[in-house]
């Protein structure tokens, strides 16, 4: 069936199917086919219509969406941040809002009961959300579930999956398994499943109360969030770090943590210069907070490494070097003339993100074809947005939109080598 | 006649494992411990920066999120020879400590009590029994009121009359051995929806210091986190309040509802006393908080936790704690899907070598019986996991090994509260090594680490505090240029599940190899080249009288390795110390 099945609006599945545009035929035809499977075990056994039409009633008065949330290749620290969540809390999501028939880490059942929750839920429509990355090298031998390998058990669910979730970096892009040199061969979800849009809640992990509200986003709208270039809901992902750091005052100043556990660092200024990656990473982490917002990475004095960006892993490290593996910008070298904390120069400093983050979304967005990030300062082809850059702010606007212009031009020279080159490896460069 | 057994998925636990029995007559005559993924990570980390890679193995795992990174981060300090200023190890020591108990907690209630607890069973109760009952076994906790139990008897009765079981999906609720009464049952869902609003709340302590969990920050040299009193942007008063609140209240939790929570169940299941012995070794370096790097008998690097030292008990011998030697630690692959240059030798994680050699077959393989698909255990090796011997020995680690060592070392409290539990439950120490043995001492340890994080860890960073210690960073050792040419170091932590070690040698300010002996492996690994099986293997078919009734329901196996509370994310790692890249050589 292809029908999309975005929002659970109505108290039962017929009713959010019918609302949704499905015919009765085609549900019937749905149902035809499960009722051969439970008759036959195979999908060319011919069910009989009162059979159908059994079937077709229990399943159109379903109550809840029904979900098989999976857990892969992965280190289960996506599952504990959902176990965490003081937005709509893991009990509501399991009690209340939905059936989730399969996860490993919280389901009654085992083994064979285990899995055939799995197969019978796969039967029908449901919501896929998925932790982890896929190995695929050698066959599938590096991770496997039920006998199968984690690529098949994925197929399976996304089968007839009407919203696919991708939580957490290993699901999104394969993270840390990925990373040089991507022993087992992990990719992320989107790099398998290509005929269903692939909803990516990046982060390692993601805030607790950003995966359970991209779930009940579904509940509450008509469609699934609107996503930016890298497939990431708006509703979490549309501001960079950097835009909205309470410690972004310090930067423009120039006031610099320049030795953990310093004067400054005590004082709360910028941890840049230790290698923050908050430039570079779309992230809510200082908008949201972290575990019913008591703190938040930068907030402990800890530099962000950048866990909601592609391949952090690689292009991040050192961890505790000035923006590394961006290359032609001259990032790392305006870092030492902008702890003089000269006005100028620090707009010089903000040419360089712009440049950075102008050419990752031009290529981006041309590779997925989605909805663009909300501007951000800095972007290129955007008007850049009001930011208090101190008394000088005129003219570091007009040094923002050419370097932008810039930018772009050379994104669009980056992009058409990189297509040359086919799909982004692991190992690719943006 | 024997029958076979496939259990894949293994579910309420931490990633993939398999098992793999033969039963004869309802009990299990022999069994295969399987670890199904494999991800490289310490392949991953050679050549990074020392300093990056706490951040690297931290996310082997996120259930015990946190504890590789201190493994870490203090085998790379002893490598390098940084002094990491008291407070930060008494932030880290905080941050461990509350860990621990959240993950003990999260182990009771989220992966281990429905094995034991009815859940749908508890839409039959009476919510006035329930808090009968909880009076009964002694329970205070504050939810345990009229109002919580009808509402929580209502949500449960919802969701079974509503058809759509969620989580609770084929469970085997009409398997005859649920033997707690529906009031027990609908106190115990109560009491599971109560501990995921403790641990919320509670893990917060690792928030303030660590900025996120799961996976908090940590740093090569002390903490990131300043502290000051008179600052804003320090931890300072506001954050003293809050982590005393969390404190008592982790406190709180512990004594009134986990502990009289375990006591209960275990008095209901005391056959399970009997069921389950494992390997009767046991090897921890300290109760559970306890970091060391360097020699134990000249540790550089102690944590908070030195009540009791490192030791190994043999053959269940209380009389006689053996000193530790980290020196005697090996690991075997003779099960493992990897070869040895020197063929099937063990292996000290110094000189640990790992080149993947897959001989399984290709899946998919057997995932029912019957299904005409392969098993694993067909062939000589069925595994991703290692097998970590001591001095040629399976051990134990965990909850059981250092409720164990304590005992024997003549620990105070560890000694009155084991006493106290075997009095009111009529058992021996000798049968602490059981099912039920392993879960009494998850309760016991986390009851005495409730009371030290309260009583002894918070207190005495307050009182530095207020002495005027606020440095939380050594700086001397940061740069890469202050480090020898070459060095090595490790460290031995005793985390959630047992004795983690991490051994790291650095060359050229780079990783030169990197290698983590993690508690999952030591239980869950295979049989080693004597034939030995490991403790997973040996608790279910060690003596061939290991109930399994219903093949279909195999609750009995389920409960027994639940009780090691298994991590394999953690169990399987890999390092390849000549360099080279990894090879695959698939059958």
């Amino acid at each position: 069936m292809s029908y999309r099945m975005d929002g659970w609006q109505e108290p039962t599945l017929g009713e959010n199917l019918a609302r949704a545009g499905v015919s009765r035929r085609d549900f019937l035809a749905f149902c035809g086919a499960l009722t051969a499977i439970f008759a036959t075990g195979a999908v060319s056994g011919k069910a009989n219509a009162a059979e159908v039409e059994a079937l077709a009633a229990e399943l159109s008065a379903v109550t809840k969406p029904n979900v098989v949330w999976l857990q892969l290749q992965e280190c289960t620290g996506c599952m504990e941040s959902v176990l965490r969540s003081g937005g709509t809390t893991v009990e509501e999501v399991v009690l209340n809002l939905l059936s989730v028939n399969y996860n490993e880490l919280v389901m009654a059942a085992a083994g064979e009961a285990a899995n055939t929750a799995l197969d019978e839920t796969n039967k029908e429509p449901h919501i896929l959300v998925v932790n982890g990355s896929v190995p695929r090298a050698d066959g599938g031998i590096y991770c496997t579930i039920g006998g199968k390998t984690a690529e098949t058990v994925l197929k399976e669910a996304a089968e007839h999956a009407t919203v696919i979730l991708a939580v957490g970096a290993c699901a999104v892009w394969g993270s840390v398994q990925a990373s040089k040199p991507n022993p087992t061969g992990a990719v992320g979800v989107d790099q398998i499943i290509k005929n269903k849009t692939v909803i990516n809640v990046s982060g390692c992990p993601p805030i607790g109360e950003v995966i359970t509200a991209a779930v009940a986003y579904l509940l509450t709208h008509d469609d699934p969030p609107k996503l930016d270039a890298e497939g990431r809901p708006l509703f979490a992902f549309d501001q960079r770090i950097h835009d909205s750091c309470p410690k972004r005052p310090h930067f423009d100043a120039g006031q610099y943590v320049r030795t953990f556990d310093d004067e400054g660092a005590r004082n709360g200024w910028c941890l840049y210069e230790m290698g923050c990656k908050g430039p570079s990473t779309f992230s809510p982490c200082p908008i949201f907070q972290w575990n019913l917002h008591t703190s938040w990475p930068i907030g402990a004095g800890h530099p962000c490494i950048g866990c909601t960006e592609k391949d952090f892993y690689d292009r991040f490290t050192p961890f505790y070097h000035v923006l590394p593996n961006v290359e032609g910008f001259g990032i790392e070298a305006s870092a030492e003339k902008l702890g003089w904390g000269l006005v100028g120069v620090t707009a010089a400093g903000v040419v360089a993100h712009a440049g950075v983050t102008a050419l990752r979304n031009a290529t981006a967005r041309k590779a997925h074809h989605e909805d663009e990030p909300l501007a951000a300062f800095g972007d290129a082809g955007a008007e850049p947005v009001e930011v208090y850059s101190g008394p000088q702010s005129k003219p570091v606007k007009a040094v923002v939109a050419q370097a932008a212009a810039e930018a772009a031009e050379a994104a669009e020279a980056a992009e058409a080598a990189s297509t040359a080159e086919g799909p982004t490896g692991p190992e690719g460069k943006e | 006649m024997a029958e076979r057994l496939v259990i894949d998925p293994i579910t309420r636990i931490e990633g993939h494992l398999r098992l793999e029995l033969e039963t004869d007559g309802g009990k299990i005559s022999k069994a295969w411990s399987e670890t199904t993924q494999f991800r490289g990570i310490e392949t991953i980390v050679k050549d990074r920066d020392p300093r990056d890679v706490w951040a690297f193995v931290q996310r082997i795992c996120g259930v015990c999120t946190g504890v590789h990174a201190i493994a870490s981060i203090s085998a790379v300090e002893d490598a390098i020879g940084s002094n990491v200023p008291e407070q930060a190890r008494l932030i880290r020591d905080m941050v461990l400590g509350s860990q621990e108990v959240q993950d003990h907690v999260i182990h009771f209630y989220h992966l281990h009590a429905l094995d034991f607890v009815n859940a749908a069973n508890a839409a039959d109760a009476d919510p006035a029994k329930a808090v009968e009952f909880a009076e009964a076994i002694g329970s205070h906790w504050r939810g345990n009121t009229l109002q919580r139990m009808t509402e929580v008897r209502d949500t449960v009765k919802a969701i079974v009359d509503s058809g759509q079981l969620s989580v609770f999906t084929g469970g085997y609720w009409d398997h005859p051995d649920y033997r707690l009464p529906p009031e027990a049952n609908l106190m115990a869902v109560a009491h599971y929806l109560d501990a995921l609003e403790f641990q919320r709340s509670m893990i917060r302590i690792g928030t303030v210091f660590g900025g996120k969990n799961p996976h908090p920050n940590f740093l090569v040299g002390g903490m990131a986190c300043t502290i000051d009193p008179n600052k804003s942007e320090s931890i300072n008063q506001v954050q003293i309040d809050q982590i005393q609140q969390w404190v008592d209240e982790t406190y709180d939790f512990v004594v009134n509802c986990y502990v009289p929570d375990a006591m209960a169940i275990a008095g209901v299941y005391s056959d399970y006393f009997d069921i389950g012995a494992s390997t009767p070794n046991y090897l921890a370096v300290g109760l559970s908080g306890a970091v060391f790097s360097g020699n134990p008998a000249e540790s550089r690097a102690t944590s908070a936790h030195t009540a009791v030292a490192p030791g190994v008990i043999y053959d269940d011998d209380f009389g006689t704690v053996h000193p530790f030697d980290p020196a005697k630690i090996e690991e075997w692959i003779t099960s493992a899907w990897y070869t040895y240059e020197g063929g099937d030798i063990g292996l000290t994680p110094d000189k640990g070598e790992t080149t993947v050699a897959y001989t399984g077959p290709q899946p998919p393989y057997t995932g029912a019986p019957n299904d005409g698909l392969p098993w694993l255990a067909d062939q000589e090796k069925y595994t991703w996991c290692k097998a970590p011997r001591y001095d040629g020995r399976p051990m134990q680690v965990g909850p059981v090994a250092r409720v164990l060592l304590a005992y024997a070392r003549g620990h105070e409290l560890t000694k009155q509260l084991v006493d106290d539990a075997a009095a009111t439950l009529g058992i021996t120490l000798s049968q602490i090594n059981s099912t039920m043995g392993r879960t009494l001492a998850r309760a016991v340890e986390c009851l005495i680490s409730a009371k030290a994080l309260k009583e002894e860890t918070f207190p005495n960073f307050v009182a530095r505090l207020r002495s005027g210690d606020i440095d939380v960073f050594d700086s001397t050792r940061w740069e890469p240029s202050s480090w020898p040419a070459e060095c090595s170091g490790y460290s031995f932590v005793e985390v959630a599940r047992g004795n983690l070690s991490h051994w790291v040698t650095i060359k050229g300010g780079k990783v030169e190899r990197y290698q983590a002996v993690v508690p999952t492996t030591w239980l869950a690994g295979g049989r080693d080249a004597q034939g030995q099986q490991g403790p997973y293997e040996e608790s279910l078919a060690g003596n061939g009288q290991h109930p399994l009734v219903d093949a279909a329901k195999p609750l009995e196996p389920l409960r027994t390795i639940h009780s090691f509370d298994p991590c394999m994310s953690c169990a399987v790692h890999v390092l390849d110390p000549s360099g080279e890249e990894l090879q695959a050589v698939v059958a």
